[in-house]
């Protein structure tokens, strides 16, 4: 992302010095198609070995997305992406493309390390009971660096990979699902998603198969200027369940970064999804510099009638956060979960939420939603929840808490109710606290340090969300939290 | 172990003066009481002996054990062993009990450079200290002051002082919202923790409570000094007249 003045200006003074995960890795990288035409667009689709179909699906993304206005709804601001300033493509050089984990870059292999990432089957296997075991796919940049526990997944007919790959070994599942829940002219960034997405995860669990093991990808972009356009599709058939975890990480830049995600779910009968996120993209540093913008489109489709999907997120980096993981309850009995905490401390703003769009018969809907303020952020909740007309007996129950640390930040709530459909049950429960000082002054008597303080009280703030997380993240997000709000008092 | 002289203190926002010179010397193994009528400076007292920034110290100065306290931090005071048990506990939404005790038990150790507590350590204490103050399991559970009544949320801060094994303990009108059952259970935790090395004060607007927790030296404050010091029979002497004598002397 280029570095306009205005850029750092605005993305000012972001007080987290203690990003630990802000250092650049320094291997050999292959980085190409500068600027957003064409000719990019077939560079990456030729460098990736796809198909004629594929190609062709990214140039008519291309072509809506030079036709459309970047929206300005949000509460967020930011100075105009210059997308022919950017890169679309960053490749560690030595790893397209490994068959196994000898041929990945020793330097890579220890960044994840740092990161705190089994990739290696082995170390999985030494320190984990078997129950607990993580299949990762790692991302780094543009390229899908390795996945683990691929064989084993295959035994139980899961598929776990990188969606590159699924392009070119799972051609009919990939043409049939990609688009189906996020369409290509869904939004300005999902249509720029779908022109250039460079990697992300491809998950599929046949029809009454509860996948074994817990999935996780982890996504980091180390390349400078270069936008991080994931696609993830996860798709989950009858009976089947499955539960995905995405940990998110980028170094520390004086210059912005752009990620625009795309995510895709679909649950059939009786299905249930469980997806899970650690968001942890840098956000910028206390001069105002650097931080990604972070601008998501997430979305499940309910599809089959009993089916769950249930969204968990942790967002505490990146400079700017728009992101609203939605789910679309087609089927009859289905049920969407929102469970969120989102941190904003410096100058971070968040404008983030969900939408539970309840179409199908006695679907059912919960959104817990935590936001926590500090420093000078501002953290907006943006939520809609409707029934149609169809959907009778739809119900919802929506919890959005805000706590604010300190004077200077700003907490929002932003809720849309729409319905059409008078037996529809829709109840919303808001409140907005802050810490004491006597509540502060109190645990400083018993011993805490400030710091200690604040990470107590938040976590008591956020315990019901971090309860949804797999129990192997649980303790690494709560630690992340405290971590992101530290400075954030005296 | 507590050196209090010539201590005057305003609040910080607008700069009255509460505390017009307080001296006090509490040594270790002794058991004080500071009586005083209502709005004479008992909690500010305690509160500038805590650290709170809500009052300034324009003079005067507060050792314990030999180092100035007044240069310390709160959680540094708690941590050299600086106890108050408050008048009105604060509450803690979202933080059960029990996770307050460990952290808070485990803030002070790491700051005097000592090994956390294992769980199994620590349930042990819980257990034996929550046991001999009546505090039900259910209750450690629960938001920490959250919901408590009056009794509980006592009955709490004295499970706090029995675990984390102050030096000087500093009791604010703590028998305040107790019904006499309660009382005993509070003051037997109470009494359950004099010893040769730990210092108490005991601050309280009635009498009675010093009826279970019995002081080697009574004080009265008011109007922001010392006025009277003497032995346990002044409380009764006061019990029984009032403050009316001592709030004229001060005047
Ligand atoms: N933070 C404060 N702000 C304003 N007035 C205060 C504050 N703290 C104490 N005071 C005043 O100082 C006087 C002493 O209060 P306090 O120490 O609570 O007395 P006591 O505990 O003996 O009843 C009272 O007049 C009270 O209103
Ligand atoms: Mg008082």
């Amino acid at each position: 992302m280029p570095a306009v003045q205005e850029t750092i200006d605005r993305v000012k003074a972001i007080d987290v010095d203690q990003y630990k995960y802000g250092f650049v890795t320094d291997i050999d990288s292959e980085r190409g198609a500068k600027g957003l035409s064409e000719e990019t667009v077939r560079f990456l689709s030729a460098k990736k070995d796809e198909p004629e179909w594929m190609t062709e699906w990214r140039l008519d993304a291309l072509r809506r997305f030079q036709q459309m206005e970047e929206p300005d709804w949000a509460r967020v601001s930011y100075p105009k992406i210059d997308f022919d300033e950017l890169y679309y493509w960053a490749s560690p050089k030595s790893v397209e493309g490994p068959k196994s984990l000898d041929e990945v870059d020793p330097e890579l292999l220890a960044t994840y390390e740092k990161l705190g990432i089994p990739l290696r089957e082995q170390e999985v296997l030494a320190g984990v009971e078997p129950k607990n075991r993580v299949a990762v796919d790692a991302v780094f940049d543009s390229v899908s660096v390795v996945t683990t526990f691929k064989e084993e997944l295959k035994k139980a007919g899961v598929i776990f990979c990188s969606i590159s790959e699924a392009v070119r070994e799972y051609p009919d599942l990939v043409r049939k699902y990609l688009g189906s829940v996020v369409p290509v002219t869904d939004n300005y960034y999902a249509t720029l998603n779908s022109a250039v997405f460079s990697d992300g995860s491809f998950v599929y669990v046949p029809e009454g198969v509860r996948c074994p093991m817990e999935l996780s990808t982890y996504f980091r972009i180390n390349e400078q200027n270069t936008g991080q356009f994931e696609r993830t599709l996860i798709i989950a058939e009858k009976g089947a369940y499955v539960s995905y975890l995405e940990g998110c990480t980028a170094p520390q830049r004086d210059e912005n970064q752009l990620h625009a995600a795309v995510v895709e779910l679909v649950a059939l009968d009786d299905a249930e999804i469980k997806y899970s996120t650690v968001q942890n993209w840098f956000p910028g540093d206390k001069d105002g510099k650097g931080g990604i913008y972070n601008f998501v489109t997430k979305r499940g489709d309910c599809r089959g009638k009993n089916s769950k999907i249930s969204w968990t997120q942790v967002e505490t980096g990146s400079a700017i956060t728009w992101k609203y993981p939605s789910c679309i309850l087609r089927g009859e009995n289905s049920r969407g979960e929102f469970y969120s905490i989102a941190v904003a401390n410096g100058y971070q703003q968040i404008d983030s939420g969900t939408k539970m769009i309840h179409l199908g018969k006695n679907s059912s809907s919960r959104i817990i939603s935590k936001g926590i303020s500090a420093g000078k952020s501002q953290n907006t909740y943006r939520g809609l929840v409707s029934a149609h007309r169809k959907a009778s007996n739809a119900r919802n129950f929506t919890q959005c808490d805000s706590l604010l640390i300190g004077q200077d930040c700003g907490a929002h709530t932003v809720p849309y109710i729409e319905s059409k459909n008078a037996s529809a049950q829709f109840e919303h429960e808001a409140t907005t606290s802050k810490i004491s000082d006597d509540q502060m002054f109190y645990c400083l008597q018993r011993g805490l340090t400030e710091e200690e303080a604040v990470a107590l009280i938040v976590n008591g703030f956020v315990k019901d969300v971090i309860q949804q997380l797999p129990m192997e993240f649980a303790v690494e997000a709560q630690k992340l939290i405290s971590i992101s709000l530290e400075g954030s008092v005296g | 172990m507590l050196e209090i002289k010539n201590l005057h203190a305003r609040i910080a926002e607008d700069h009255t003066e509460i505390l017009h010179g307080v001296d006090l010397t509490v040594n270790a193994g002794e058991v004080h009481a500071i009586m005083g009528p209502n709005g004479s400076g008992k909690s500010t007292l305690s509160y500038v002996l805590a650290g709170k920034d809500d009052y300034e110290v324009t003079e005067g100065e507060v050792l314990f054990n030999g180092r100035n306290m007044l240069d310390m931090s709160p959680d540094e005071r708690a941590a050299a062993g600086m106890f108050l048990a408050f008048q009105y506990p604060i509450e803690i939404p979202g933080v059960a009990t029990m996770e307050f005790l460990k952290t808070a038990m485990n803030a002070q150790r790491k700051a005097r450079g000592e090994p956390q507590l294992s769980i199994p350590d620590f349930m042990k204490r819980v257990k034996e200290a929550a046991g001999f103050l009546n505090v039900s399991m259910d209750m450690l559970k629960r938001p920490l002051n959250v919901g408590f009544s009056g009794g509980e949320k006592k009955r709490a801060e004295i499970l706090q002082m029995s675990l984390l094994e102050p030096k000087l303990c500093v009791l604010d009108e703590t028998d305040s919202g107790l019904d006499i059952d309660a009382l005993r259970i509070v003051s037997d935790g109470v009494n359950k923790l004099r010893g040769p090395d730990r210092a108490m004060v005991v601050i309280t607007h009635y009498q009675r409570l010093l009826d279970h927790i019995v002081p080697d030296v009574v004080h009265v404050l008011s109007k922001g000094r010392i006025v009277k010091t003497g032995d346990k029979d002044l409380a009764l002497e006061l019990e029984k007249n009032g403050y009316a004598d001592y709030v004229d002397a001060a005047a």
